[in-house]
């Protein structure tokens, strides 16, 4: 055998052994550097290692259904860890709201959010997919809600997941972006503006976890590291809040 | 938005983009296969390109320039008044770009295999270079240019990960039908998923067994 090849082969021998004990975290897009933050402190306090997969909750929730190897689902909704507990694929009452999200008008590009909002010629409007990101449903409602949904819709343009939401605003690509505010905190440079939407113009955005099946130790561990003081400081740092 | 507008949609993107392909992609290939210049390797390289870079790329750098801060996109704003990202204008210039190796590769491989002496013979018969070109290069290298229309309309007719970076996945104007899949998908639309997914794989089989039963044919002649 050439050297190369008995390399090789080596690395896959070897490859497995790396998938040591961790929790693997499916985690919505929104929630993904807190998440990060509180897997490192986690690794600090325990040494167990966190993986963490990041998407929309909607494809995440597809992914675990369809058997995708999560220990733990930090879910942008309430709906879909309550679908999984139901389909039998969560542990019965590990379902708890971990944070509470709020929406922020975005802009990289012009000073004044609302201003742009409501101007018909301002420039593309972004919001996640409605259908798929909870964050992109209450996005909608709000629009509904203040009457702007008819002279907007001509300018929407939907991000795949929150996190190319607020990229498409950060590119300058779409002139405002109704995204996270927990991701204003994490994202590079200020922006050109921001803006709070009013948290009653919208479904509350109550973002549960939830343990899947089958669960081992180290995943329940970081779930009841996730209640702690430690965790919900670093959650409300981030720009959500969490319930009592 | 029915079922089937997102299909509809992609064909129409597949359509334009293989007539703008054929058309800018044959004198490129002409020149490719009968270039003798050392800048060749270079532009060969450039044009292949979108072939190994993953769509990530594609779209990533697509969205910088294509967007009103970019250097096309800007200048297309001061034109158009509107952006490139997130229009089917956009999505034109990306599939160009993605599937262009597509057009150029069988293109260029039958203006190689044209003999010489045919050329030849056209010119001393006194026709022009132009008129050589269609009257003898262009009918000789039908199954190039075949190929190159088929590969490039099923290519980027095939296109997910450029669109997704810069679509923006507007209904009618660049929600095609790949990205639409991919919504079905995850918003657990699976029987909607199932029927467009199905009519592409028939399509996709469809065009490339009769691609491919035309050049046995054409190869016996």
């Amino acid at each position: 055998m050439r050297p190369g090849a008995l390399f090789i082969a080596a690395a896959l021998l070897c490859g497995p052994s790396l998938a040591e004990e961790a929790v693997t975290v499916a985690v919505a897009s929104n929630f993904k550097t807190t998440a990060a933050h509180i897997a490192s402190q986690f690794r600090q306090e325990t040494g167990l290692a966190v993986r963490l997969s990041s998407g929309s909750t909607g494809k995440l929730y597809a992914q675990v259904v369809n058997g995708a190897p999560f220990d733990v689902f930090l879910a942008a909704d309430a709906e879909r860890p309550l679908l999984l507990e139901r389909a039998g694929r969560a542990v019965a009452d590990s379902r708890f709201t971990y944070a509470i999200g709020s929406l922020v008008l975005y802009s990289s590009t012009v000073g004044d959010c609302l201003a742009a909002l409501h101007d018909p010629d301002a420039g593309y409007v972004a919001i996640a997919n409605p259908d798929t990101a909870p964050y992109g449903a209450a996005a909608q409602q709000y629009l509904a809600k203040s009457g702007l949904l008819d002279q907007v819709a001509p300018r929407l343009v939907y991000g795949e997941n929150i996190a190319q939401t607020w990229q498409f605003a950060y590119t300058g690509n779409a002139v405002v972006a109704i995204v996270a505010r927990a991701q204003l905190r994490a994202a590079p440079g200020a922006p050109a503006c921001s803006s709070d939407v009013p948290a009653g113009d919208h479904d509350p955005l109550e973002q549960q976890a939830v343990l899947l099946d089958e669960p081992n130790e180290a995943a329940g561990a970081f779930l009841a590291f996730l209640r702690s003081a430690v965790a919900r400081e670093i959650i409300e740092r981030d720009g959500y809040e969490v319930p009592e | 938005m029915s079922l089937y507008g997102p299909l509809w949609l992609s064909a129409q993107l597949a359509a334009v983009t293989t007539v703008i392909l054929i058309l800018l992609g044959t004198p490129l290939s002409w020149w490719l296969a009968r270039t003798s210049t050392r800048w060749k390797p270079l532009v060969q390289a450039i044009v292949d390109m979108p072939i190994v870079l993953p769509p990530t790329v594609l779209g990533f750098y697509l969205l910088i320039l294509l967007g009103p801060r970019g250097a096309i996109g800007s200048w297309w704003v001061s034109l158009t008044d509107s952006a490139l990202t997130f229009s089917f204008a956009g999505l034109v210039i990306a599939s160009c770009v993605y599937s262009l190796p597509f057009a150029v590769q069988p293109m260029q491989n039958a203006f190689e295999d044209l003999p010489e002496r045919v050329l030849e013979r056209a010119w001393t018969l006194g026709a022009s270079k132009l008129d050589a070109f269609f009257s003898v290069a262009v009918p000789l290298s039908m199954r190039g240019f075949v190929s190159a229309a088929v590969l490039s309309f099923a290519h980027t007719l095939g296109e997910f990960g450029v669109v997704l970076m810069v679509g923006g996945n507007i209904p009618g104007e660049t929600r095609v039908v790949s990205i639409a899949i991919y919504d079905h998908v995850e918003s657990l639309d699976y029987a909607a998923a199932h029927r467009l997914s199905l009519l592409l794989l028939v399509f996709a089989f469809a065009v490339l067994f009769a691609m491919f039963a035309l050049n046995q044919r054409w190869s016996r002649r």
